[in-house]
């Protein structure tokens, strides 16, 4: 390699995805680097999400080429809806993390098993060494005293900073936050900001980042990228794009988030 | 007499004391074969709900087939089929096991569609956690799925629990001798059948009467996200 930027960590080339006659990413080109922080602000519909669930091997796509650490989603002769075997699939899960709107937490098992569990079945950690990872991070989203709690007993704010700790749990190299803070009261909004204000400051964590917060976006991230109509219209640093967007759609957007 | 057991007929009450113990004899290949049935209609019906949800089309339609044709067939024909078709082929099973795995064939095919219910009520956003913690379907099924759907099937269950407890005297056609078999012998050698059919009727009764109970506080207890992991 004689490029001095390190090779992209992720790399969609060309990728398509459609539900039937929806087209919802186009012909969509994306890098991201290791450690960088990136949020994908647009309209609903524009797509950020899928891009989301497509890397967390939640949705196939049927054009192109998405690799991760320069493995492939798609296996030469691979079948099935994601052209890959169930094998290939978990490789690459190990590596990707994700947190979700509704906080998605397994309801009948009490917090430190929701975040202890996946290590131990999965990772083949003892349970010792499970709840050992577990407390740590609880402590660190600030929920080490609701540990034996199950999640119908705490706020949501806490709920998905029990899911943040869960998906941490698992030490993935990227994690991925669909819209974390947008079914939340807006009083708990900031707690769960500040959780992953404070991973932002990881060096070695890759970040994607759905979010209508766009202060919050303008904090914490390296780049920012404007979605329309399944496109990056746009993008660039923060402040490049908060503070002078040069495409229409994007002042438009803005315009309308940021009144 | 019978087993050792001489019956009493001067009075209803010392005819009904006299051959208790017979009835109990029975009563305890009724509950076997019941236990028996259910435990393998409860692993069964599991294995073919997710057997269902296969990614493969070729699994889950055939599947599907066997769990209609077990459905839609009567349990006395698959009794009989087992009992005496079976043989034929060099597959011999005592009587007691053919009754237990007929009933448990045929009660499968209908908690498989219990489970069917049960897992698909489970939010979309569980699998997609589970997935995302890159789970297996094997563990997401263990550990997530299963656990959470137990509270929502159980009354079904329950019930069907209580519909094959009452079909067990089926089995006496394929010489199980479970209770009605044996009190239907009572009668045909003492020509009184009042007295060990009522009683068989009665044992009946309770057995489902506790289960019902047991069924009911069982609900109560358990929590509705599911079976508790701490």
């Amino acid at each position: 390699m004689t490029e001095k930027a390190p090779a992209p960590l992720i790399q969609f080339a060309g990728v398509t995805k459609r539900f039937g006659a929806l087209t919802v990413l186009d012909d969509f080109n994306f890098e991201v680097a290791p450690g960088e922080k990136v949020t994908l602000i647009g309209p609903s519909g524009s797509g950020k999400s899928t891009v989301l669930r497509i890397l967390m091997t939640l949705e196939p796509f049927q054009e192109g080429r998405l690799t991760l650490a320069g493995m492939d989603y798609q296996e030469p002769g691979g079948t099935g809806p994601f052209k890959a075997s169930e094998r290939h699939l978990r490789e690459i899960r190990s590596h990707v993390g994700m947190v979700f709107q509704s906080f998605n937490l397994f309801p009948h098992m009490s917090v430190m098993r929701n975040v202890a569990e996946a290590p131990v079945r999965v990772l083949g950690l003892s349970r010792d060494e499970a709840q050992a990872r577990a407390v740590d991070l609880l402590a660190m989203v600030g929920l080490a005293d609701k540990k034996d709690h199950f999640p119908s007993q705490l706020s949501g704010g806490q709920q998905q900073r029990v899911a943040i700790a869960r998906a941490l749990a698992m030490r993935p190299r990227v994690l991925l936050f669909d819209e974390p803070t947008s079914a939340l009261d807006p009083q708990l909004v900031g707690e769960v900001l500040a959780v992953i204000g404070d991973l932002a400051h990881e060096h070695d964590l890759t970040m994607l980042l759905v979010t209508h917060e766009m202060r919050f976006a303008r904090e914490v991230s390296d780049r920012v990228c404007f979605f329309d109509k399944g496109r990056i219209c746009e993008q660039g640093s923060p402040e490049a794009i908060f503070t002078a967007p040069s495409h229409p759609r994007t002042c438009e957007f803005l315009a309308s988030v940021l009144r | 007499m019978m087993y050792g057991f001489t019956w009493d007929t001067a009075t209803p009450l010392t005819y009904a004391w006299s051959i208790l113990p017979i009835i109990l004899i029975g009563l305890t290949v009724t509950l076997k074969a019941a236990a028996a049935g259910f435990a393998i209609a409860l692993v069964l019906g599991l294995v073919f709900a997710m057997l269902r949800r296969s990614r493969w089309r070729s699994v889950s339609w055939t599947t599907a087939c066997v769990v209609e044709f077990l459905r839609d067939t009567p349990l006395l024909v698959q009794l009989f089929f087992l009992y005496y078709v079976l043989p034929e082929y060099g597959l011999t099973l005592p009587a007691f096991l053919t009754g237990a795995l007929a009933l448990g064939l045929q009660y499968s095919a209908y908690t498989s569609e219990v489970y069917r219910g049960g897992i698909e009520a489970v939010p979309r956003g569980q699998w997609e956690a589970a997935t995302a913690l890159n789970m297996t379907r094997m563990q997401t099924y263990r550990d997530i799925v299963v656990p959470q759907i137990v509270p929502r099937i159980l009354p079904a269950m329950g019930n069907y629990m209580v519909a094959m407890i009452k079909e067990t005297p089926v089995l006496s056609v394929i010489t199980v001798l479970d209770m009605m078999a044996l009190a239907n012998m009572i009668g045909e050698r003492t020509f009184e059948y009042l007295v060990p059919l009522t009683m068989v009727g009665l044992i009946f009764l309770i057995l489902t009467l506790i289960c019902s109970a047991g069924l009911h506080r069982l609900q109560k207890v358990l929590p509705k996200a599911g079976i508790p992991l701490r």
